[in-house]
């Protein structure tokens, strides 16, 4: 008699989703389907709305990753007004890009994942969170702090507020960089660029208790997809779409971000708000493909900036003849990087023309259509616009990062399932490890289904009947 | 000739010319009074009933914009059924159309949420219509969203007094009232619009707007009429 294992909901990690674990008649795991369970309706209700409003609208998707949307939207806006920006809009617009991602990583590494690296994925799930973590271990949870509150201030210096600053409009941004903004934001950078340093030598040092995790976590030939420079260094705001496959053989290359419809299919799944997009030369579901740090790193041929490139070598390294596989490797890419975006920050704080005031083209729309595609700390994020002659929104298709990965976090979920837990005998801890699975992804599944969401998950183990023998609940 | 009157805020001894309405009588005297509809250099309507106030000796709530002062009046501005009629017109109209300040263009600048944040009206207990009202983007410059439009009839009042064109009007009744283009046409097609933007200027939300602004960008002129006024007759 088969039975199922539900995790609902699933905890430290950004929406509202579940997890059921299929077991069949021996008590052994079947399969695993991940579901998200909340729905929002953007694409729907921003119908009618004028094209300028967008970035507004949709940065409320979420309230981490605000700027992530802005960004691809106000990429889309320009595209109607078929513009290009002023370079120095381009340039401010990275670096507010860069803040957020130095914030969100910072948040998914010290505040959401590292209680299960430093407390222990089979601890005492009622101090497993980051309290316990500054119980325990301070510096660690102070720096924590630090380099996401550095972020935050950076996106606040620049746009006036830390979580949906309106300064990034269609068109580049409402407003110049000041000196005294310029000044504040370098002066951060040597010590968070020392935290990230220290925080690295510390995650690979305890690389040796994980081996079961790094080995069972998501750890499986797929695709990568992610945005290079047109010299194939990483890249977070514009470029090329570069995929991979497990080997790091490029797969396809040099893909214009505003043709990803040719490439990328979307697929509606029974059971889940989130769709499942695959790389469409390879079909569905074969075209699965990993999108966020890891797979932008296995993309990349160089990050660009001295200290990330010689962490890069040794990120090469962990796995010599092709892409790193391993979803636990989430967590060092996005180190990584934190330490990148940092030295791009620096970088670009003193180029010479980042203080220009021309900051902002002007135009009525002279597109019908729009596509802006950037990467937002989870992955590729891709905002689509179709317009009336009036400048109002008919139409409008968002793929959002976490969505990207919903194919790869479904298998990497069946894969931890079949390792971890034990039908018989189901342990805390290892449901832990499965939903931990869904952590490396660093989901955010409010964006996904840009969908009204709370934080909780839930895990159900269901037997061969349909009946579901456990449930775990936590909010 | 101004014939001053004696009355009292709140217990305050004020003086006022008698033709000054207590809206007025109470501004100049540095006393809040909200109001939505009133608009310096515009008649009054007394339509957004924001600015009622008690009054000695009369039985029901007054609005001050269409009051005027007399001799000896006692008015009070804050009691407490004062304070609670208006937060229920606050809420009224904010339950009445699609006020998101999140996105709108006049956050941060708009008249209708500065006066729900100091009057801290931070929900409301009437279920919200959500109707659905279609963007009028067909003008050149401008946009008429009626999801914001709270019917204050600034831009009916200005367009008919300063500019002469008479381009805006209500039509329809009740809770279908709402704001038109001279015959119910898209305002890029009316005839009678001058494209002067004072209509724009005065509306106390974002339900008028230049096009191409973002959220929280628009910016408005505060007390336009009066310069405008100013600059007419020295020119005459």
């Amino acid at each position: 008699m088969a039975k199922t294992v539900v995790i609902d909901p699933i905890t430290r990690i950004e929406g509202h989703s579940k997890i059921t674990v299929y077991l069949d008649d021996q008590d052994q795991v079947a399969d695993a389907h991940f579901h998200v369970t909340q729905f929002r309706g953007f694409e729907k209700f921003t119908e009618g709305r004028p094209f300028q409003e967008m970035p507004a609208i949709t940065a409320r998707i979420c309230g981490i990753c605000p700027v992530s949307h802005l960004m691809a939207s106000s990429k889309a806006c320009d595209d109607l007004m078929a513009v290009k920006i002023p370079p120095t809009a381009v340039k401010l617009r990275r670096l507010m890009n860069l803040a957020q991602l130095t914030q969100s990583h910072a948040l998914s590494f010290f505040h959401l994942s590292s209680p299960d690296f430093l407390l222990g994925f089979d601890s005492d799930p009622a101090q497993r969170h980051v309290l316990g973590v500054a119980a325990k271990y301070p510096e660690i949870a102070k720096d924590g702090i630090w380099l996401r509150k550095y972020g935050q201030q950076v996106i606040e210096w620049l746009g006036g507020k830390r979580i949906h600053p309106a300064w990034t409009v269609p068109g580049g941004v409402n407003a110049p960089l000041s000196e005294e903004v310029r000044q504040k934001i370098l002066e951060g950078i040597p010590h968070g660029i020392e935290i990230v340093r220290r925080t690295l030598d510390f995650w690979k040092n305890t690389q040796g208790r994980f081996a079961d995790e790094i080995e069972h976590f998501a750890n499986f030939p797929s695709l990568f997809l992610g945005l290079v420079t047109p010299e194939g260094h990483l890249e977070h705001y514009d470029g090329f779409i570069r995929v991979v496959d497990a080997d790091r053989k490029i797969i396809a290359d040099k893909l214009e971000p505003t043709a990803y419809q040719h490439h990328i299919g979307e697929a509606s799944l029974g059971d889940s708000y989130l769709k499942a997009p695959y790389f469409k030369p390879f079909g569905y579901p074969d075209g699965m493909y990993r999108v966020g740090p890891l797979a932008r790193l296995n993309c990349c041929d160089a990050c660009g900036t001295p200290l990330a490139d010689k962490e890069l070598l040794e990120f090469r390294a962990l796995r010599k003849d092709g892409a790193v596989l391993s979803s636990f490797y989430y967590h060092h890419a996005r180190l990584i990087e934190i330490l990148f975006a940092l030295e791009r920050m620096q970088e670009l704080c003193n180029t010479a023309n980042i203080m220009n005031t021309h900051v902002r083209a002007v135009a009525n729309p002279n597109k019908f259509e729009g596509v802006g595609v950037s990467e937002a700390p989870r992955g590729t994020l891709f905002h689509h616009y179709k317009i009336n002659e009036q400048g109002l929104i008919t139409w409008a298709n968002l793929i959002v990062a976490t969505g990207n990965n919903n194919l790869a976090m479904n298998k990497g979920i069946a894969q931890a399932a079949k390792f971890f837990v034990n039908g018989k005998d189901v342990k805390e801890g290892a449901l832990n490890r499965v939903e931990a699975v869904i952590r490396c992804y660093d989901p955010c599944l409010s964006c996904s289904t840009h969908a009204l969401g709370q934080m909780p998950i839930k895990l159900s183990i269901v037997n061969a009947r349909g009946e579901t023998i456990r449930e775990l609940t936590r909010y | 000739m101004k014939k001053p009157v004696a009355l009292k805020f709140d217990g305050k001894q004020v003086q006022a010319d008698e033709n000054d309405s207590v809206l007025a009588a109470a501004r100049a005297n540095g006393i809040f009074i909200p109001s939505l509809c009133y608009y310096t250099g515009l008649s009054t309507v007394g339509a957004c009933r924001l600015c009622l106030v008690e009054i000695k000796g009369v039985p029901r709530l007054l609005s001050a914009c269409v009051t005027k002062v007399a001799q000896d009046m006692e008015v009070a501005t804050a009691t407490p059924k004062v304070v609670r009629y208006r937060r229920m017109m606050l809420e009224l109209l904010f339950a009445e159309r699609n006020h998101v300040c999140s996105f709108c263009v006049a956050n941060g600048q708009c008249e209708l949420q500065a006066l729900a944040q100091r009057l801290g009206v931070v929900h409301t207990r009437y279920a919200y219509r959500y109707p659905r009202y279609q963007l009028d983007a067909s003008h050149p410059k401008f946009l008429h969203d009626s999801n914001r439009c709270i019917l204050c009839t600034r831009c009916a009042r200005v367009c008919e007094e300063v500019e002469g064109a008479r381009t805006w009007n209500v039509m329809g009744r009740g809770i279908h009232s709402d704001m038109m283009t001279d015959l119910n046409q898209p305002w890029g097609e009316s005839p009678t619009c001058t494209t002067c933007g004072k209509c724009v200027q005065v509306c106390p939300t974002g339900a008028l707007a230049e096009r191409g602004v973002s959220a929280g960008e628009i910016r408005k002129r505060e007390n336009i009429l009066p310069y405008i006024e100013s600059m007419r007759a020295s020119g005459r």
